[in-house]
């Protein structure tokens, strides 16, 4: 349908004219990198304690300083991004082509699975989302494909409003009724004319929903959810310095913080401009 | 004008109720796959036989069917009977009763920061587009969803209770040494106004400060970019142009014709960043050891406690389905064309 | 001689856009004396518009006047400050807009926005403003204005809007009033009465206007000079009638060419092109032996309200014909086209094409309909109506693949460059995407998607309504050919009882989703029966001058 040239050729022209998006894209590439390469670039082991070493501030040889234990807060950073990277990514990732496919049909059918669709959308959308996924980790079981289906079932009612509404403008727009001029049933109509056309906008609202699932799930492990030590995660490095915040601790806290602060950053800004890359409008 | 806006309470009020209706099932369904046996948490302890136990599930309905079951949760709800906590030995709705005041004196007073920071810094910023001032709202609205409330919160504390020693230590909702004020509303700020104890007033909002600031900062970029963007959009409207084509005054087309406009839509956001707050409460009430409703359900789903776990989920619906109802009223009194129906 | 009220000396504009910067205007020069009225015509993009909000200094931030003076009454308002602006704005010149709903403030009742206005420029009570308000209300005739005070704008229709709208204009009895475009999207009928309004209140104020429209006819209709902006310049100005009999510019030439007369023909409207069929129209005279192709018997359709969209039409389309569908918007004439398209489902009565009922079928289930193939449709909005992620080929290559199975190959090929010959589609636009063509290029496309898989009978929607005029003569030339080379059954749905008369032979008159005349085009058109249709006539736009004796409002 696309020519891949041109494809490619806009995106560089995008990431030329737009500063920050090209940085964003690098800082995720990098992240994605850092993930995938923890277990080899991690200077110590994430897990070995080394009690004679505990709590010292940032310094040569621990560029993030130790923890009460005497671990490497650096390297318990970069093997966290696997771990947290992972839950976003299939929360994200399951709630989209979920809400997708279902939104895209009650969007375009109406009638009374859409209203069905809608009241249940409503209900889940009533509970405090965080509040809700706490509910679910609480009931599934404290494991962390159990984050994943919380952030997933929170995630989900925000992609089925937003597929819904995107195809409900466009239902009966020109061009999808020429589709059914043409001889498109409905399957067609939605999977291969609406569904492609919200796509853009949906890849904007995919790419701010990893940050949001990234704070979310972090924050599932910070009140004891999901994740247990010893493992690596930021969310429980962040609570486990808590305790020593009140006596000037700060590098326990700043460091995982900051690490999530940045990829949340990273996704956010990427969001911004991947509408202006998938959008064809703007493609001169 | 009264009487339509009761109509419209009484409406809006009617139509939540399948949502409410929508949250007891779901909150049902999630008690019953929570993980344990109830029985066996109210059988005398762990070396209770198995007949105990059996009696027991009799006794609280369990071996009934499903839509039975449900049936009498939905009326121990509506007699107000949410169980007991095993952790505290309390009925479930006295312990939220009491500590219900503490988080909403939370939350309500972040929001109204949040709010007072945020409309003004997006009005300006959208009447200044591309001038210093939009920079650094936007770079602020940027950053702002960025950092999680856990972690700006203990930051908070490092710098303005370690650092610089203005906040007092953030373990409660007063100094253990003071004394609480006259117990009636159980808002601390309403009660030590009532009793005129300014020096106590002074110290509990001093209290509330940091976690309600924590709290505002998260949900101050969604406000802002959301003030700022409305009002951009109104600024560039056809009727803002034909107002200014009529000689008003700036000052009027400003604040009459488009802030009232510009309000709309962040009032509707107004409810998804309350949903937000009622969340962020769980995290803020947990760094700073405010003793709210959130904590006490934390504490008691750790404890695996569930009856007040569900009591607590089953409240913050509740109240957020209210305060949309509020919501949705206000924007009925601003905006004509919602009861024009 | 005493100063003009408003001269325009060497106006140039520009826009700082993505692309860079954008010149809007380059060196407008133009003068209006005291009462003078004048039209400013043009296309889309011609920079009229610029015009009148560069003169009210309403230009917004992108937009910057680069050079050229603006004197009102001797004073430049290029270099006023912001007060004293405001101070003639409303007061001395006021102005009027397109899409009045939007122009009005969605949350402040009528009465509050005049008041506004009234207290903006003159010292004066809110009581007395008020009982200004219901004074001006009256003034432009809104029925029953009381009650009028207290409704918001969403509770007005749009002609009402636009007559709050030229009330609070007039309010502080300034002496130029530029109207924008002040009757696109209102119904013809309405169009006529707020014109007439605008121009009688004008008149027996003493007021200049100057009028920015699309529409020749209007303007000529309304105003005693007629100045025309192509690209950002006025190429020709001078008073109407010399206009239309000399005109001495090409462009101006064209646009008075393209825009049709009671009298004109398709020929006439865009001359230098082929002429299909050497001869001239053959109107009555149909294809010999052929039988009906359509026929539509008592049809109705209802959505949820107490009124029906369309309301027991029977008409018969015959082989290879043309049949105009004429109505103003709510006439139900979409309904009906989506209808026979089978894109929708009749609540009653049937559809016979070929002799054959296709109403039963449901319209979700009609894409596999025998017939899907031999009923093709063209949309009103040709940006619309094609798939944004579409190249042109591959817009016109999907009927083929879809109805006739077509799989990629010089099969294919050969087909979708044989219906973009025939839609006058340049080859070297296949592989472009809808938004990098023109408005023109884009409804060829849609036509040349319908014509592929070889129709019977194609649908045509307003498909002109969003064209420039001159596009709009090629276009319909394009139909009336395919119509004469391919015998494809044309049925025209359009508001423009003019346009129909030219391409087809019979049309059916609807109001309110009823048929209220039906007949060949040329004896509805010389002998109306219905009312409706005689008012409708009577909006199409005469070129000749205004004659103000006709300046009657028509009720409807």
């Amino acid at each position: 349908m696309m020519a891949r040239p041109s494809l490619l050729r806009h995106v560089i022209y995008v990431l030329r004219s737009n500063k920050v998006t090209a940085l964003a894209s690098a800082g995720t590439l990098l992240l994605v990198a850092v993930a995938l390469l923890a277990a080899w670039i991690a200077p110590y082991d994430p897990i070995a304690s080394d009690v004679s070493h505990a709590l010292q501030p940032p310094n040569a040889a621990h560029w993030a300083g130790t923890d009460q234990l005497g671990r490497d807060i650096l390297s318990r950073i970069l093997l966290a991004a696997r771990l947290d990277l992972a839950i976003a990514v299939s929360a994200v990732g399951i709630s989209f082509a979920v809400g997708a496919v279902i939104g895209g049909f009650c969007g375009y059918r109406g009638g009374r699975l859409d209203r069905w669709v809608g009241r249940i959308v409503d209900v889940l959308m009533a509970f405090p989302l965080f509040v809700l996924a706490m509910a679910l980790v609480a009931a599934l079981g404290n494991r962390v494909e159990n984050i994943i289906i919380a952030t997933a079932v929170i995630n989900l009612p925000f992609y089925i409003r937003f597929a819904r509404a995107e195809v409900n403008v466009r239902r009966n727009a020109g061009w999808v009724e020429a589709a059914r001029a043409c001889g498109d049933g409905p399957i067609s109509v939605v999977l291969r004319f609406l569904l492609p056309n919200v796509l853009p906008a949906m890849a904007v609202q995919i790419s701010l929903n990893l940050g949001w699932a990234i704070l979310n799930a972090a924050g599932l492990s910070f009140i004891g959810l999901g994740v247990t030590a010893p493992t690596p995660e930021w969310g429980i490095m962040v609570a486990e310095g808590a305790r020593f915040i009140s006596t000037g601790k700060w590098w326990l806290v700043a460091c995982p913080g900051l690490a999530l602060m940045l990829t949340v950053l990273c996704f956010n800004l990427l969001g911004d401009g991947l509408r202006d890359i998938l959008d064809p409008r703007m493609r001169t | 004008m009264l009487a339509a806006i009761a109509r419209r309470v009484g409406r809006r009020l009617v139509s939540s109720v399948p949502a409410l209706f929508g949250v007891v099932v779901i909150t049902f369904v999630l008690m019953r796959v929570l993980p344990g046996d109830p029985a066996v948490f109210f059988a005398s302890g762990p070396s209770a036989g198995q007949a105990e136990i059996e009696a027991l599930r009799h006794k609280m309905g369990l071996d009934q069917p499903l839509p039975v079951q449900l049936l009498h949760y939905l009326g121990d709800i509506a007699t107000g009977d949410l169980g007991r906590s095993l952790t505290t030995g309390q009925k479930v709705t006295q312990d939220i009763g009491r500590k219900l005041p503490a988080s909403l004196e939370l939350t309500f007073t972040a929001l109204a920061i949040a709010l007072s920071l945020s409309v003004p810094l997006g009005v300006l910023a959208a009447l200044r587009p591309g001038s210093p001032v939009d920079h650094a709202v936007r770079m602020l609205c940027t950053l702002g969803v960025c950092v999680p409330t856990f972690v700006s919160g203990l930051l908070l504390i490092y710098a303005f209770y370690y650092l610089l020693g203005w906040a007092p230590d953030p373990t409660a909702r007063i100094d253990i040494f003071a004394s609480t004020p006259p117990e009636i509303t159980g808002f601390y700020l309403v009660d030590f106004a009532l009793a005129r104890d300014w020096e106590g007033w002074s110290a509990a909002a001093r209290q509330l400060l940091l976690p309600a600031f924590t709290m505002a900062l998260f949900v101050l970029a969604p406000l802002a970019r959301m003030t700022r963007a409305s009002m951009l959009a109104v600024m560039g409207s056809d009727f803002i142009r034909a107002a200014r084509s009529l000689g008003l005054p700036g000052y009027r087309i400003v604040v009459a014709y488009a802030l009232r406009n510009a309000l709309l839509p962040v009032l509707t956001i107004t409810g998804i960043v309350f949903s937000t707050m009622l969340g962020a409460n769980v995290l803020v009430e947990k760094v700073f050891s405010w003793p709210g409703v959130a904590s006490y359900a934390l504490d008691a789903l750790l404890a695996s406690d569930y009856a007040p776990v569900q009591a607590f989920v089953l409240l913050m619906a509740f109240i957020f389905v209210v305060v949309n109802v509020a919501i949705d009223v206000l924007y009925g009194i601003i905006d004509p064309r919602v009861s024009v129906e | 001689m005493t100063a003009p009220l408003l001269q325009v000396e060497d106006l140039h504009v520009s826009f700082s856009t993505r692309q860079g910067v954008v010149q809007a205007l380059r060196g407008v020069s133009f003068s209006l004396g005291a009462g003078q009225t004048l039209g400013i015509v043009g296309e889309s993009g011609s920079g009229k518009s610029v015009t009148s909000l560069a003169v009210m200094r309403l230009l917004d931030r992108a937009g910057r006047i680069t050079q050229g003076r603006v004197l009102f009454r001797g004073q430049d308002v290029t270099r006023l400050g912001r007060s004293d602006l405001r101070e003639l704005r409303g007061a001395a010149m006021s102005m009027i807009f397109q899409n009045p709903r939007a122009a009005l403030n969605p949350i402040r009742t009528v009465e509050q926005q005049i008041v506004d206005v009234l207290r903006a420029h003159r010292s004066m009570s809110v009581r007395q403003a008020r009982a200004e308000a219901l004074d001006l209300l009256r003034a432009v005739l809104i029925h029953d204005p009381e009650s009028r005070l207290a409704a918001y704008p969403a509770e007005l229709s749009g002609g009402m809007c636009q007559r709050v709208m030229i009330a609070m204009a007039m309010a502080c009895k300034p002496a130029l009033l530029i109207a924008d475009e002040p009757t696109t999207g209102l119904d013809v009928t309405t169009q006529k009465a707020v014109m007439d309004l605008l121009a009688g209140l004008t008149a027996e104020r003493g007021m200049a206007m100057i009028l920015i429209t699309h529409d020749l006819g209007l303007a000529a209709r309304y105003c005693a000079d007629i100045a025309v902006m192509q690209n950002g310049e006025i190429v020709e100005r001078g008073p109407v009638a010399a206009l239309f009999q000399s005109p001495r510019h090409d462009y101006t030439r064209m646009l008075v060419a393209a825009s049709p007369r009671r009298d004109s023909t398709l020929a006439d409207l865009a001359p230098g092109l082929p002429r299909p069929q050497a001869g001239a129209r053959n109107d009555g005279v149909r294809v010999p032996g052929a039988g009906p192709l359509l026929e539509l018997t008592h049809v109705r359709k209802s959505f949820p309200g107490p009124v029906h969209a369309v309301d027991d039409v029977s008409f018969v389309l015959p082989q290879g014909g043309a049949l105009g569908l004429v109505g103003e918007s709510g006439s139900g004439k979409t309904t009906l086209s989506r209808l026979i398209c089978r894109l929708a489902d009749v609540d009653g009565g049937e559809i016979i094409f070929q002799g054959q009922s296709i109403s039963d079928m449901p319209a979700r289930d009609f894409h596999r309909a025998p017939q899907r193939k031999l009923i093709q449709i063209v949309f009103q909005d040709p940006h619309d109506s094609l798939n944004p992620r579409f190249s042109a080929f591959d817009c016109i290559a999907h009927p083929l693949r879809r109805l006739e199975g077509m799989r990629d190959g010089a099969a294919l090929e050969a087909r979708v460059r044989e219906a973009a010959g025939r839609a006058g589609l340049p080859e070297g636009l296949l592989e472009r995407f809808p938004h990098q063509l023109s408005g023109g290029q884009k409804a060829r496309v849609g036509i040349a998607r319908a014509i592929a898989p070889r129709p019977k009978l194609l649908v045509l929607d307003e498909p002109t309504a969003a064209l420039d005029v001159q596009v709009q003569a090629v276009i319909l030339q394009l139909l009336d050919r395919l119509r004469r080379e391919d015998d494809i059954g044309l049925l025209f749905v359009s508001h423009d009882l003019n346009v129909v008369r030219m391409l087809c032979d019979d049309l059916v008159v609807l109001k309110q989703g009823r048929i209220v005349e039906a007949g060949a085009s040329a004896a509805v058109f010389a002998n109306p029966q219905a009312d409706y249709t005689r008012a409708l006539l009577d909006a199409i736009p005469h070129f000749e001058p205004a004659c103000h004796a006709e300046r009657e409002s028509v009720a409807l």
